[in-house]
């Protein structure tokens, strides 16, 4: 049992290589460039690499954790230790790369669908694709203009408005339904003749980004809220 | 045959009723899911539990409402409709049923009628569960893809919030797709409304 807790509790630990962790949880792939740090680790440490990025070894190594471990939960103690600029930070910079990085690889791929098929099929998907940018903005700007000064005012104990995490909690909107909607369309509904090779290529895509987006939503709320719920209490 | 089947009695005598339930009491693969006196609520509780099998006495539908439960059963193509018959009826009315179950049925008896109908019907249907939506279905998806509201398609097709939020669960689960604005491509693609309906010029 002891060794189980141990085991939940520090699932990588900063002694281990930071390349054989990359090699081991391809997943974590997407993450370096959020932290500041590039490939290229050779034989260093997760511990060295992190002090060289000036990032801090416990919250990445948190990160890490709920990123790879669906049933990770942080300890009190170190939700306690988060640094909350850190944390905004790297929220922040996974909100760029979906913006600026992601959406628009799915989206070019899928323009060269819209435009080849039936123009009546294409302007649906065309209006579908927007909407579904729209709510990620939506949902982005939100927690950006809403949540984070917020944050930012709890740490500093001089919280102007009556705002709580809850609200936060209770209207954190799913943005990973029409990204599944538009997988099934892609794979199910859209007539078979229309670009087979691109499709791939999206739906390849879409698997990618939900599994991140997944992880996102899983950092806000195994570390975020409770961060939060600790600083509100 | 699967592990759990699903039945709803609708008769109108409740000891009839009840009767027949027990029959099910100790067999596990089947429960019976409702038990209704009257058809008026029928198609909601169909709707709500999907069931395998219908049992229902035939005196219940009169002449007036025969084009009504044809209606439903195509409907819900995929319950079978079973008459429980305690007096004589008319051969044209039982016709419309898979199979009949008497007042004086043994237990054995009725029980291996119901085991023989889901049997068939789970080897003739030998594949993943109809992904077709029903004509009711089709009629919520559209009306969904209009923008309307619960409230509003409740209204214009006789059924209650309740059954409308059921049909929509049955359209999530048997299209794979959660959100309205992806329902509107899949009735797009399915010619089920025209662009000028939904997006207006």
């Amino acid at each position: 049992m002891q060794k189980i807790l141990i085991i939940m509790k520090n699932i990588f630990s900063e002694n281990m290589k930071m390349a054989d962790l990359v090699l081991g949880n391809s997943k974590l792939l997407l993450m370096f460039p959020r932290f500041g740090m590039d490939l290229g680790f050779g034989d260093h440490s997760i511990a060295e690499v992190c002090a060289m990025n000036n990032v801090n070894t416990t919250f990445f190594l948190m990160i890490c954790n709920v990123y790879c471990n669906n049933d990770y939960t942080p300890s009190p103690d170190d939700i306690a230790a988060v640094d909350l600029k850190a944390l905004v930070n790297y929220l922040l910079e996974s909100h760029k790369y979906y913006l600026n990085e992601r959406l628009p690889h799915i989206e070019e791929h899928l323009n060269h669908i819209i435009n080849a098929c039936n123009p009546k099929y294409g302007k649906m998907l065309h209006r579908f694709f927007e909407e579904y940018k729209n709510e990620v903005v939506d949902h982005f700007i939100y927690e950006e203009k809403k949540v984070f000064p917020y944050l930012q005012q709890l740490v500093n104990q001089n919280v102007k408005t009556d705002y709580k995490i809850k609200v936060f909690h209770e209207n954190h909107t799913n943005i990973e339904d029409k990204l599944s909607d538009l997988m099934n369309i892609l794979v199910k509904y859209l007539p078979a003749d229309v670009f087979p090779k691109e499709r791939i290529e999206i739906a390849l895509d879409i698997n990618e980004l939900s599994a991140d987006l997944m992880s996102h939503a899983l950092i806000e709320e195994r570390i975020l809220i409770p961060f939060v719920e600790s600083l509100e209490a | 045959m699967k592990s759990d089947n699903k039945i709803i009695i609708v008769e109108p005598s409740p000891i009839i009723s009840a009767g027949l339930a027990s029959y099910f009491d100790d067999t596990k693969q089947i429960s019976i899911v409702s038990q209704l006196d009257r058809i008026d609520r029928m198609e909601e509780k169909l709707a709500a539990y999907n069931p395998d099998i219908l049992i229902i006495n035939p005196l219940l539908i009169a002449y007036d409402t025969n084009e009504q439960f044809l209606k439903i059963c195509r409907d819900f193509s995929n319950v079978i409709p079973v008459a429980l018959v305690s007096s004589y009826i008319d051969s044209g009315i039982l016709k419309q049923f898979k199979d009949v179950i008497e007042i004086n049925d043994s237990k054995q008896k009725v029980i291996s009628k119901i085991f023989n109908l889901l049997s068939d019907s789970n080897t003739s249907q030998d594949k993943p569960e109809s992904v077709e939506l029903s004509n009711r279905e089709t009629d919520v998806l559209v009306a969904l893809v209009k923008g309307m509201t619960n409230k509003e398609i409740s209204d214009k097709l006789f059924i209650s919030v309740h059954t409308v939020i059921t049909h929509r669960k049955n359209i999530i689960r048997k299209t794979g797709i959660k959100s309205v604005s992806g329902l509107t491509v899949y009735a797009l693609l399915n010619n089920l409304v025209d662009e000028s309906e939904i997006y207006g010029n």
